[in-house]
């Protein structure tokens, strides 16, 4: 049975803006006579949001009027810009500040996680340190001695619990240091970004504990700018803006809510020094109509105009597909298929058509970035400028259940038996 | 999602608003995090000296030279008179006792400024933090009185005029008397320096002038009438006193004044908490 452990009502969170410490003493008195005299707090503007380069008046909501609840083995994953409002979520939630308004209720024991190694002396060994983590982050002595094998063991540093960890590399600093966090045994438990450090290995067994956490009918909300993990571990998300909550449901909405708005805004990024300049581009079907999306194992192609602004030797061609994790996919050059681009005059232009043959990416969305260059430079470059879709369609996968969104690829594969 | 009615979801363990009543203190809180506490105690004594040559020695080497500058600058050359005590002792029973407050005061009077990064992290009662120094402090503070207990006893022993009283079992009392008005005014500086840093400034030498106001390098005895009232005003002096009284077998303990100490560190302490606990909840918005 599914139980409400947190709960968030018309939370709001107002920032000072400037430096702290001018004018406050006299802020503070306006306040003060303001509510002796029973009237509103004259400093708390209303209706002006977050926008961090609007400044209007001296005060910024950091959050505003956030209402949402999590029930209990629900994995929230908190989505949004810089600046969006996520961390004084968590740390709202972690007791660190209060609310301005609003309240939060929770159920259980809450154990935060803002930063790893919170409290870590450099000048104590690693042991010392694991005794002191362990009682910031709220464990009692005892438990952390019937746990200290299992945190030694799962940090992998254990030839050096009794060296001071102002010796540890930056890697083992951190490995200690989520061992400990990761072995508090709390009913929610609050994670930012710590899977930002730490090489490839460490990363997965870390998101292999928080995905034990929950299964344990523990919460976890988790903060991540790496979309990939947060859509591999969380369930549920909320997307904040502004520091409004702008959209709460399934995680895999949640993100690509989130790349939508965030791709639109971006303008195309362009570089290169043009002596061959990219005209126009487009992508279509074998037929020559421009689309957008195409099928699992369809074949497409791209076109590309392009003009010699100078005279040139000979130019390369090439696509780089990336997902939208910005993950780099596929790579394809003109030289793979012993074609070659030479002999430019001033003033050419040339129209080229590259065939991609079976299209064997996962379904999901992709950005192709065009590069024109040789080895002396790039000529131009315009990264991710034609956005497509794969939808999953029928070549390929006709399985009865659901595709597993983690595969990258889809192997077309003949099966027989003797 | 949530079809339960409200009604039936008040049990809440924990609930976070905007404002919470000014004495809505929670020191059970505080009890469930004496582990941690123990911790940090641990944490400053073994961090102290890590790398150092002489270690805990430096806990003596500290009050033993401010004793000898003493010696020589207000003993020899300001002639200023010990009521009959051998100078070395008479000023070391000071420094010995007016070092725990100092210590206690200048300590916890940084809580939130050097401990921001920390808070802003993750929670646990903050009072954690100036009570652990208090009682680190009290570490050292044990030592250096083993330490003045030597002296004290070498004294006796070649046959100098000063004995111990029955007044040596005041002693603990005192040591919590002095934890006390550390830790009070500690916390009320470190609570008023997450917004004007400006005490800062005063704490660093108001603590050195403080000490003058404290009979440390005079006796009582030797101050004019016309100050009397004021250096009595001072919670320390009856402290700092009766610590001498008790160590040195001079003068008599007055229990009025000492009682004026115990409630102004009472009040302080309250006061302190109370302030504390209101600026904890939203200082790192402002530190």
């Amino acid at each position: 049975m599914s139980d409400v452990v947190i709960k968030f009502e018309n939370v709001s969170k107002q920032y000072r803006l400037g430096v702290v410490g001018t004018g406050t003493l006299s802020h503070d008195l306006n306040r003060f006579f303001a509510r002796i005299s029973g009237k509103e707090d004259p400093t708390k503007k209303v209706g002006v949001s977050n926008k961090l380069n609007v400044r209007d008046g001296d005060y910024v909501w950091a959050l505003r009027d956030i209402n949402f609840s999590l029930n209990d083995g629900e994995v929230l994953g908190v989505v949004g810009k810089n600046g969006a409002g996520k961390s004084t979520l968590l740390k709202l939630l972690s007791r660190v500040t209060a609310p301005t308004t609003g309240e939060i209720k929770v159920k259980g024991r809450i154990a935060s996680l803002l930063e790893v190694g919170t409290g870590f002396h450099p000048e104590l060994t690693g042991k010392e340190n694991i005794f002191l983590n362990g009682a910031i982050l709220g464990m009692t002595n005892r438990e952390i001695k019937s746990k200290f094998d299992e945190i030694v063991e799962f940090s992998g540093v254990s030839k050096y619990v009794d060296t001071p960890v102002k010796r540890y590399s930056s890697g083992m600093y951190v490995r200690l240091a989520f061992a400990v966090a990761a072995h508090l045994e709390p009913e929610i438990l609050i994670v930012d970004e710590v899977l930002a450090v730490g090489d490839a290995e460490f990363q997965k067994k870390a998101i292999g504990k928080m995905q034990s956490v929950s299964k344990s009918g523990r919460t976890v909300l988790f903060v991540s700018h790496n979309l990939t993990a947060v859509e591999q571990l969380c369930t549920k998300g909320i997307l904040l803006q502004n520091g409004t909550l702008v959209l709460e449901g399934p995680i895999h909405d949640i993100t690509s809510a989130y790349k939508k708005a965030s791709v639109n805004e971006n303008e195309l990024k362009r570089s290169g020094t043009r002596l061959v300049e990219i005209k126009n581009y487009e992508m279509t079907n074998m037929q020559g109509k421009v689309i957008d999306e195409v099928f699992l194992g369809e074949n497409f192609k791209i076109n590309a105009g392009f003009v010699a602004k100078e005279t040139t030797d000979y130019t390369d061609f090439t696509l780089d597909i990336r997902n939208d994790s910005n993950e780099f996919i596929g790579h394809i050059t003109n030289a793979d298929d012993l074609f070659e681009i030479k002999n430019l005059q001033k003033g050419e232009e040339k129209r080229l058509s590259v065939e991609i043959k079976e299209m064997s990416f996962a379904p999901g969305t992709y950005y192709i970035s065009l590069w024109l260059g040789n080895k002396y430079g790039t000529f131009d470059y315009i990264e991710n400028c034609i956005r497509f879709t794969i939808k999953q369609g029928e070549l390929y996968i006709r399985r009865p259940f659901p595709f597993d969104k983690r595969a990258k690829s889809v192997l077309k594969s003949s099966w027989s038996a003797k | 999602m949530n079809t339960k009615t409200v009604g039936q979801q008040e049990n809440w363990s924990m609930v976070m608003r905007p404002k919470k009543s000014l004495f809505e203190v929670n020191l059970m809180e505080l009890w469930q995090y004496r582990d941690l506490i123990t911790m940090f105690v641990k944490r400053d004594f073994v961090a102290k000296f890590k790398q150092t040559i002489l270690g805990p020695l430096w806990f003596i080497i500290q009050p033993l030279l401010t004793t000898l500058m003493f010696v020589v600058v207000f003993g020899n050359i300001a002639g200023i008179p010990t009521d009959g005590i051998p100078k070395v002792l008479f000023y070391m029973t000071g420094i010995v006792g007016w070092n725990y407050f100092s210590t206690c005061l200048n300590d916890t009077s940084q809580t939130f400024i050097k401990n921001a990064s920390i808070f802003g992290k993750v929670y646990f009662p903050r009072l954690a933090m100036p009570i652990s120094i208090v009682i680190s402090n009290l570490v050292s503070f044990a030592i250096q009185f083993v330490f003045l207990l030597g002296f004290l006893i070498y004294f006796i022993v070649v046959g100098t005029d000063v004995m111990p009283g029955i007044e040596v079992l005041l002693i603990p009392f005192l040591v919590l008397l002095i934890a006390g008005l550390g830790l009070g005014f500690g916390i009320i500086i470190s609570s008023l320096t997450t917004k004007y840093r400006d005490l800062v400034h005063l704490v660093t030498f108001g603590v050195t002038l403080w000490m003058y106001a404290t009979p440390v390098i005079y006796p009582m005895s030797e101050i004019p009438e016309k100050y009397k009232a004021f250096v009595m005003a001072n919670p320390m002096t009856p402290i700092v006193e009766t610590f001498k009284t008790a160590l040195l077998g001079v003068g008599t303990v007055n229990y009025m004044s000492l009682l004026y100490s115990l409630a102004f560190t009472v009040v302080l302490l309250a006061v302190g908490i109370l302030i504390f606990n209101k600026v904890e909840r939203t200082f790192m918005d402002t530190v």
